[in-house]
């Protein structure tokens, strides 16, 4: 690309300090989890005890088995529900649509512990529609507690991610490939299964494993709704911070068998797709069909059952904020009691989300910008490494992340345990690899000639990124900042961990107030943070003009 | 003030491939020089290194007497027009032009009186106030040609500027480009594989093979007396044919047939041989159907007419095909089958040695330094 005549020029500046800083906050601290693992507690020496530890009772072990049966389930389950769903609405002209998209997107962006929590209100012990079947027509609904609960929950959670993944690549099928494939006979559930799905094979792949994943790293719902039934990250949390002293060291080894787990199938997926993929490219889009008759009816019925559940149980939520309360128990009568309350309890965790949400948004716009633009444009063995560092974070479940940042900032020299600091490097770091995506993709649709043209007139390279380079991607940064924005401040499994009295943020507070059993509270605290979703949401679909949302 | 550039020995290597082995030639100041050749042939690669968007890997480029090896592009005052326009989307017209005067501390109300004046040369004042979005390929194309001479640069450089509009709008906008580079008289140096495209506006024309430079001539003189077998073959279509060559009394003849043979007086042959191997350039025009029975026969395969031409195609006696372009008359065209003789207008032909296959006829001129 560029002469070499200055090898240091503020490029490579730039790329060595982000280095620097990836160094610090994010590879000491992850090979301070690995030595803690393989310490032995009194020896102080190189030893396997700990993963001995963990292999050796059920108790332990079992939650690995637990996780993979809940990853597993979840991960299918998507897919299964997915596919249906975005074929129809590609395929088929369906009421109100572009609204029914917004839904989905916005009952995805939702903290899924509050997806949880509602089930709970719902279904659970005391729940709802449980109350309602037992006095009316005394029968009994199914447990919801335990791994049926987690499945649900997270199933409805994550199958919008696959969703849109999906929808993207159909937008990239063209219809000729299907009106070839009807002309030769091939019509209806078989063109679906020998034509479509293959076409989608390597987008469901990348979907899958974005769903896998998350549900992996999920904390809050095993939390609130597996009660027994415990997942990986809970058993981390409960070692870690464990009223009886938390066995740090343990942890520790829990968390490097997570991220060995986690990259083992990262690299699985990542040489599959690898084999699988091919690339499209969509001159004549399928285009929506009327349809007629019972095929229509099911269609819509389809749509509307998947969103009223993905998105009903949030709505209910939001419509007990608004009962009157007396004590725990809601009562007869509707209030504004509980948002009172949840102002005079979550005041402060409402004022520090938006404090450390904006710092970590900033410092994630930052850095997402300058490593994008030198991955994408100064391509060599610095910034390929940067690139692959940037993305390590993908791997990391949350509660990982935390522990690491715990142990290795615990004392001078460095000591952050208990600040808003630690909590926004958190975030930074764990929301930088989707940001640094999208911003990528972005500076790859600029023509490197621009930048040229710019500097055969005379600007400078610092001048032609600022004038040229960044104003171009600056409307998909905005949009990348604003998901990134959404998904801070919905963040649960680091906070958790990181928090203190003077830096809860309103995930931790609702997740608090569940816990303790106030429900309203928590229902007037969930509400708050789905209207900041729900806006901030609405604020990107009419600044992109999209109906959809990258991950 | 434009300048001349010399280039001296220059190599290019991306890695271990090396694109330009060792390139040596000149560009006068105010010329319009265009590098012609086959894609993949380093054209575009020798541009950048003038533009100093690629390094060099040696030898030397001087703008008159000046080194400009190791000047970053934004030192080298040069204007660049590039084949996918890159017209900032973000900027209007306006701001688009006067971008490269800001970085330049032009006053304010200079920059405004030479945008304007610019805006008018292109001819797309009406549009000084658009986002690039809103305006056409060839607008956009005006757009990025005022872009790049307002600013006065001392070298205009074109990358296939024209290869991403519609034929009509190819020719409207060559003819725009030579007319408005002749006004400024900035030296202007384009690439283009097109050859009609490159004929149509340049001074002076490098065809280049392989990152070697082949041939440097007028447009006229490479198209009549290209310097070697590819020249004849790029530049125009023609047949190329192997012949043999005799010397006797002092007189060269070539023979084209058993039967048919022209005594040449304009090439030059270094041995005195009885058969000297050659190949012989005809292009398809200089070919004449002959109405005696002198020249080689043939029988015609097939014919198209096109309105001003006809073009035939026909097998020699030899076995060979050859395309022959005829003014079209009122009589009637030949059909498949008929049996013709061929004349050639022997002073218009070109003669190639054999082996080396370059040119043995008098008057080519070839500016390349080799
Ligand atoms: N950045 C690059 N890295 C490696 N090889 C390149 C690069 N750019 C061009 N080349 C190679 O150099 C040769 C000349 O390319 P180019 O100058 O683009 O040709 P032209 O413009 O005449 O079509 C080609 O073989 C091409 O593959
Ligand atoms: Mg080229």
């Amino acid at each position: 690309m560029m002469p070499n005549h200055k090898n240091r020029d503020i490029w490579s500046v730039i790329t060595i300090a982000i280095l620097i800083l990836y160094a610090i906050i994010l590879i000491f601290p992850l090979f301070t989890i690995l030595k803690e693992s393989v310490v032995g507690g009194e020896s102080g020496q190189f030893s396997l005890e700990y993963f001995a530890k963990f292999f050796s009772k059920k108790y332990y072990y079992g939650t690995l088995f637990n996780s993979l049966k809940v990853t597993l389930s979840v991960t299918i389950l998507s897919a299964i529900i997915a596919i249906p769903l975005a074929y129809i609405m590609t395929t088929v002209k369906i009421k109100g649509s572009g609204f029914l998209q917004g839904l989905i997107v916005i009952s995805m962006m939702s903290p899924p512990f509050i997806g949880a929590y509602s089930w709970i209100l719902l279904l659970g012990r005391n729940g709802a529609i449980t109350n309602f079947l037992k006095d009316t027509f005394n029968i009994t609904t199914p447990d919801i507690y335990g791994f049926t609960g987690i499945v649900l929950v997270l199933t409805l959670q994550l199958t919008p991610l696959i969703f849109l993944y999906l929808m993207g690549a159909l937008k990239s099928i063209d219809n000729s490939l299907l009106e070839a494939a009807e002309s030769m006979g091939c019509v209806g559930y078989k063109k679906i299964i020998k034509i479509v799905v293959p076409l989608l094979i390597p987008t469901l792949l990348s979907g899958a494993l974005l769903v896998f994943m998350r549900a992996l790293a999920d904390f809050g719902t095993p939390m609130l709704i597996g009660e027994g039934y415990k997942t990986i990250p809970v058993l981390i949390f409960n070692e870690f911070i464990s009223e009886m002293g938390g066995d740090d060291a343990f942890a520790a080894a829990i968390s490097v068998i997570v991220i060995i787990l986690a990259l083992t199938v990262f690299l699985i997926q990542k040489y599959v797709s690898n084999r699988k993929a091919f690339s499209m490219n969509s001159l004549n889009p399928i285009q929506a069909k009327k349809e007629k008759g019972w095929k229509n009816f099911w269609a819509h019925f389809y749509v509307y059952l998947y969103v009223a559940l993905a998105f009903l149980p949030q709505l209910y939520v939001m419509y007990t904020a608004f009962l009157k309360t007396s004590g725990r128990i809601f009562v007869k009568g509707y209030s504004l009691d509980s948002f009172k309350m949840a102002y005079e309890r979550g005041g402060d965790a409402i004022a520090n989300t938006f404090m450390i949400g904006f710092s970590a948004l900033a410092l994630v716009i930052l850095l997402a910008i300058l490593i994008a633009y030198v991955t994408v444009r100064r391509r060599n063995s610095m910034t390929n490494l940067l690139d692959i560092i940037a993305m390590i974070p993908y791997i990391v479940p949350g509660s990982v992340l935390g522990i690491a940042l715990l142990l290795s900032f615990n004392k001078p020299p460095i000591l952050l345990s208990g600040t808003a600091f630690i909590m926004i490097i958190a975030f930074v770091i764990r929301r930088l690899p989707y940001t640094i995506r999208s911003s990528a993709a972005n500076v790859l649709q600029i023509s490197p000639s621009i930048e040229e043209a710019s500097m055969s007139l005379g600007a400078s390279n610092f001048k032609t990124f600022f004038k040229i380079t960044l104003p171009m991607m600056l409307p998909g940064v905005i949009s990348g900042a604003i998901l990134s924005w959404v998904t801070i401040i919905s963040e649960l499994s680091t906070s958790i961990l990181l928090y203190t009295a003077r830096t809860k943020t309103m995930t931790v507070a609702i997740y608090s107030e569940v816990i303790r059993g106030n429900y309203g509270t928590a229902a007037a605290l969930s509400t708050i943070l789905s209207v900041v979703t729900i806006v901030s949401l609405i604020i990107f679909f009419k600044l992109t003009g999209k109906k959809d949302v990258s991950i | 003030m434009s300048v001349s550039i010399t280039f001296n020995n220059i190599v290019k290597k991306y890695g271990d491939n090396t694109v330009i082995p060792s390139l040596s030639m000149g560009i006068r100041q105010g010329e319009f020089f265009t590098l012609l050749g086959p894609s993949g042939c380093g054209k575009t690669t020798l541009l950048r290194m003038i533009a100093g968007f690629n390094s060099i890997e040696g030898g030397e480029i001087f703008f008159n007497d000046q080194l400009i090896n190791n000047k970053p592009p934004q030192h080298r005052n040069i204007g660049m027009v590039f084949q996918n326009y890159a017209v900032f989307p973000h900027l209007t017209v306006e701001k688009n032009v006067a971008f490269g005067l800001e970085n330049r501390k032009v006053s304010k109300q200079e920059i405004k009186q030479r945008v304007d004046r610019m805006l008018d040369v292109v001819q797309i004042s009406n549009f000084r106030n658009r986002l690039p979005e809103n305006l056409s390929g060839g607008q956009q194309q005006r757009v990025a040609l005022a872009r790049a001479i307002v600013i006065e640069p001392d070298v205009l450089l074109m990358d296939e500027p024209l290869s991403n509009l519609d034929a009509k709008l190819r020719v409207e906008m060559r003819n725009a480009i030579r007319e408005i580079q002749r006004k400024v008289g900035i030296t202007t140096v384009y690439v283009t594989h097109d050859q009609e495209e490159a004929m149509a506006v340049s001074d002076r024309i490098a065809v280049m093979k392989l990152g070697e430079i082949q041939h440097i001539g007028t447009p006229q003189n490479i198209y009549h007396r290209p310097a070697n077998v590819f020249v004849a073959s790029f530049i125009g279509r023609t047949n190329i044919l192997d012949r043999t060559c005799v010397v006797k009394d002092g007189k060269t003849i070539l023979q084209l047939t058993d039967h048919y043979f022209i005594e040449m007086d304009n090439i030059t042959v270094t041995k005195n041989d009885n058969k000297i191997p050659v190949k012989v350039s005809i292009r398809p025009e200089e070919f004449m159907f002959s109405r005696t029975e002198e020249g080689m026969s043939g029988t015609v395969i097939s014919n198209m007419f096109l309105g001003l031409n006809t073009h035939y195609f026909v097998e020699l006696e030899t076995g060979e095909q050859v395309e022959i372009i005829q003014e079209s008359s009122m009589e009637k065209i030949l059909e498949p089958g008929t049996e013709v003789k061929l004349m050639v207008k022997k002073e218009k032909i070109n003669v190639f040695d054999g082996e080396t296959e370059k040119s043995i006829t008098k008057g080519v001129i070839n500016d390349a330094k080799s």
